[in-house]
């Protein structure tokens, strides 16, 4: 397929997973900045603007840190790269750059929520129901794609664009929630803090059914980095990517091929105790770099005009 | 039962003959329409418009804000054609096409036509839109106009007169396309009741069309766009998307050794025959326009060795223009030696003493039209216009009399359709696409474009023209498509 049409599928999908994780971790902030936890509120409320890279952003266009202040930010801010209503707008370009690509019912799928989210703009909704409605429509675009579109390219650069933009922002948010528990020692809030963190990651059930009532730090950090079973896992992510790559029809992507597949490596064969000796944090700094760099190489080999 | 209004006087009503009286094509569709609901047709509406919306069949208009997306209107009483009528309608366009592949052909090569003084040489040589690059090209099939959309007008008289000839890149067959399918979920039953000519084959015929004008054994096709905000970028997509071939832009091409690729995830692929959505003007910033970030740098060479195909040719816009159309006829008795099918509105070229001063005297019965605009703009419809409205502009067309032609203000047919008051008699027009290949394949049919405002002549899109599903009735015998 034309490079321009596979970047426009990638990056299609990678708006509207972030869409996805912005609603779920804000959904997450908010219920564990409702606990009685004394200071640490304030650094729960921060966490999505660490998440996404835009404390300076929001300092310089509003005053106060609360939740409505927030919201307003992450989920209708029309312009900055980690907002819910710019990914769905941008999504939807692309979707329509892409019309000949998809099957007519992806496309209503996207175009609809694009109606939907402006029609809600003048008098939004709480952010309760929101999040509910992104990840909803979210569940829809993808069955849709899965139940609908043939498995060519365009299915593969769909997939890849969702499980880089997925791997990228579960390792963000592991390395914010890393570094906030290495300066804690409050066992109470260690347990909400890591729920909070699983439950953004819609990997709370996962947990539960693998370590039963056993929760802390290491087995956090164990199912969201080494083990598949959490479907967002880095690992999960990861294989997935591998699995697409090697569906990609030619020759091209020979580097992306080899980056993918030594990180994959990395977390078959690592272990949570040797991990945590390293340092999660810097392990996971790490770990950001080369799915950066895997995202790089897709570029050059598939997606570049050049 | 919604109120139907009758057909006024002097003018030819598509499916009245007087309020009581349908005509026989539209005998049973009044019979239904007599029968519906007003509320039920009022909901119906209401329901293709969000239908539309949701799938996105919109154009965007330019001036308007950025990313602002208008439907386009649709009415859903059909334009009904008996099969007889098409069957003339088609041939005359077969004919009339012909004629004007021969003509480009002529002026490229011999200029035999202009030898026989049938065509002033200036008419042609120095018109904006001859391609001297086309000078001695030769075309696999002498095909220049691949795709040519002619647009039809029914007057007063009960005949079928030619209104344009579009020739570079004709549009509207994707509203055609989607109408029928609305048209079809909207109302199953009509369907199933009346032997309508299927038109969702149009692709298909594209694409053996685009086909066949290669040399090239199974040559990859392409459909060239200027992007997302042009305003028939969906009409690119739609067809790209059904016919199964690549939509590109200037960028996702490139060329090397004379030879032109596509930028694809699996390295250059060559591509052989472009449909081409952009005018000539922006498809190489090497030979025409400078400024054009829409083409291909090189394009034009790679074409004139015969290396790509392009449909429609380059330089076709020089047959299409509306000071060659009073010549048309004589190019069918020129080339093809046989008298015209379908006959021209009568028309006054300015550019001409006579013809001026007749016009210059009968301004306010007239229309006149500039020679190159487009789209309705730039024009004097006489009868409704002001007394400062007519004088200002006997002052524009005497600064510039070439630029103009006029013809009598048409009396174009009305075909009821639903507006705020019930079902009322509106103008429309008929735009058929022609398509030359092997052979000349037509659908049956074309787009209907009705003036949605009581009296309006105008129909365009950008001017707030909607269109209609167009039904051409099938006879026992009739094949879909049309060999000519």
């Amino acid at each position: 397929m034309l490079s321009r049409t596979a970047s426009d599928l990638y990056w299609l999908s990678r708006y509207l997973e972030r869409a996805e994780n912005t609603a779920r971790m804000l959904e997450a902030s908010h219920s564990i900045a409702m606990m009685p936890a004394g200071g640490s509120a304030i650094q729960e409320l921060a966490a999505p603007l660490r998440v996404t890279g835009t404390v300076a952003e929001f300092w310089r266009e509003h005053s106060r840190l609360n939740f409505a202040e927030l919201y307003k930010f992450l989920a209708w801010h029309p312009d900055h790269h980690a907002s819910i209503y710019y990914c769905f707008r941008r999504a939807r370009e692309n979707a329509h750059a892409v019309r000949g690509r998809i099957t007519a019912e992806m496309w209503e799928t996207v175009n609809t929520t694009w109606l939907d989210l402006n029609r809600m703009r003048s008098s939004p909704p709480d952010l309760k129901p929101f999040c509910d409605w992104v990840k909803e429509r979210s569940h829809l675009w993808r069955g849709t794609a899965y139940g609908t579109l043939a498995r060519g390219d365009a299915f593969h650069f769909l997939r890849l664009g969702t499980f880089l933009e997925r791997a990228d922002n579960s390792a963000r948010m592991l390395c914010v929630k890393q570094l906030d528990a290495n300066n804690e020692a409050n066992i109470l809030r260690d347990y909400y803090h890591w729920t909070a963190l699983l439950q953004a990651l819609g990997a709370l059930e996962a947990h539960q059914d693998v370590y039963r009532d056993k929760l802390d730090a290491s087995t956090v950090a164990e199912l969201l980095i080494l083990r598949s079973d959490a479907p967002r896992s880095l690992r999960a992510c990861l294989e997935e990517i591998n699995t697409i790559l090697m569906n990609i029809r030619g020759t091209q992507g020979r580097r992306a091929k080899g980056a993918a597949r030594t990180l994959l490596s990395q977390l078959e064969f690592g272990s949570i105790s040797e991990l945590q000796k390293e340092g999660l944090a810097v392990f996971l700094e790490r770990f950001l770099q080369t799915i950066n760099n895997v995202g790089d190489e897709i570029q050059q080999s598939y997606l570049a005009a050049i | 039962m919604s109120a139907v209004f009758p057909p006024s006087r002097g003018v030819f009503d598509e499916m009245l003959l007087d309020v009581d009286t349908p005509r026989a094509s539209y005998r049973s569709y009044h019979d239904w329409l007599a029968n519906v609901a007003e509320q039920e047709l009022r909901s119906k509406r209401h329901e293709a418009e969000l239908l539309f919306q949701r799938v996105g069949i919109t154009f965007a208009v330019y001036g308007e804000e950025e990313g602002a997306e208008r439907l386009i209107p649709f009415d859903f009483v059909p334009r009904i054609i008996s099969a007889e009528e098409w069957q003339f309608i088609e041939t005359g366009l077969c004919q009339r096409v012909a004629a004007l592949n021969a003509f480009l052909k002529d002026i490229y090569s011999e200029q035999a036509i202009i030898k026989a003084g049938i065509v002033p040489a200036d008419n042609v040589m120095c018109n904006a839109q001859y391609q001297v690059a086309m000078q001695g090209i030769h075309l696999f099939r002498d095909i220049y106009a691949h795709i040519a959309g002619i647009d039809l007008v029914r007057h007063s008289d009960g005949n079928y007169y030619v209104l344009e000839d579009n020739l570079r890149v004709p549009s509207g067959v994707s509203y055609m396309l989607e109408n029928r399918k609305m048209m079809m979920r909207l109302f199953p039953a009509l369907f199933a009741e009346h032997h309508i000519a299927p038109v969702d084959h149009y692709p298909n015929l594209l694409l053996k069309t685009l086909r066949e004008s290669s040399p090239v054994d199974n040559p990859t096709v392409v459909v060239l766009t200027p992007g997302r905000y042009n305003s028939a970028y969906f009409e690119h997509a739609f067809l790209a998307r059904e016919m199964g071939v690549e939509l590109v832009e200037g960028q996702d091409l490139f060329i090397k050794q004379n030879r032109l690729y596509m930028r694809t995830t699996t390295g250059p692929r060559i591509v052989d025959v472009i449909y081409r959505r952009l005018d000539d003007a922006f498809l190489d910033p090497l030979a025409f326009r400078s400024d054009s970030m829409l083409g291909v740098p090189g394009l034009l060479s790679v074409y004139r060795e015969g290396n790509v195909i392009l449909a429609n040719a380059i330089g076709t816009g020089v047959a299409d223009d509306k000071s060659m159309y009073p010549h048309v006829p004589d190019m069918i008795r020129f080339y093809l030696k046989q008298e015209p099918i379908l006959h021209n509105v009568p028309t006054w070229c300015l550019r001409n003493e006579e013809d001026f001063a007749y016009v210059n005297e009968h301004l306010h019965e007239l229309v006149v039209k500039e020679v190159h605009g487009a789209g309705g703009y730039g024009m004097l419809v006489g009868p409704a216009a002001t007394r400062e409205e007519i004088e200002a502009f006997r002052q524009v067309i005497q600064k510039n009399p070439g630029n103009y032609i006029a013809q009598p203000t048409l009396s174009l047919s009305t075909c009821p359709t639903l507006v705020d008051e019930g079902i009322a008699p509106r103008h429309i027009d008929l735009r058929p696409f022609v398509l030359s290949g092997r052979e000349t394949r037509i659908v049956p049919g074309g787009l209907t474009r009705v003036a949605l405002k009581k009296g309006s002549l105008v129909v365009n899109s950008s001017q707030g023209g909607g269109t209609k599903d167009t039904w051409v009735m099938l006879k026992d015998t009739k094949t879909e498509t049309a060999s000519c």
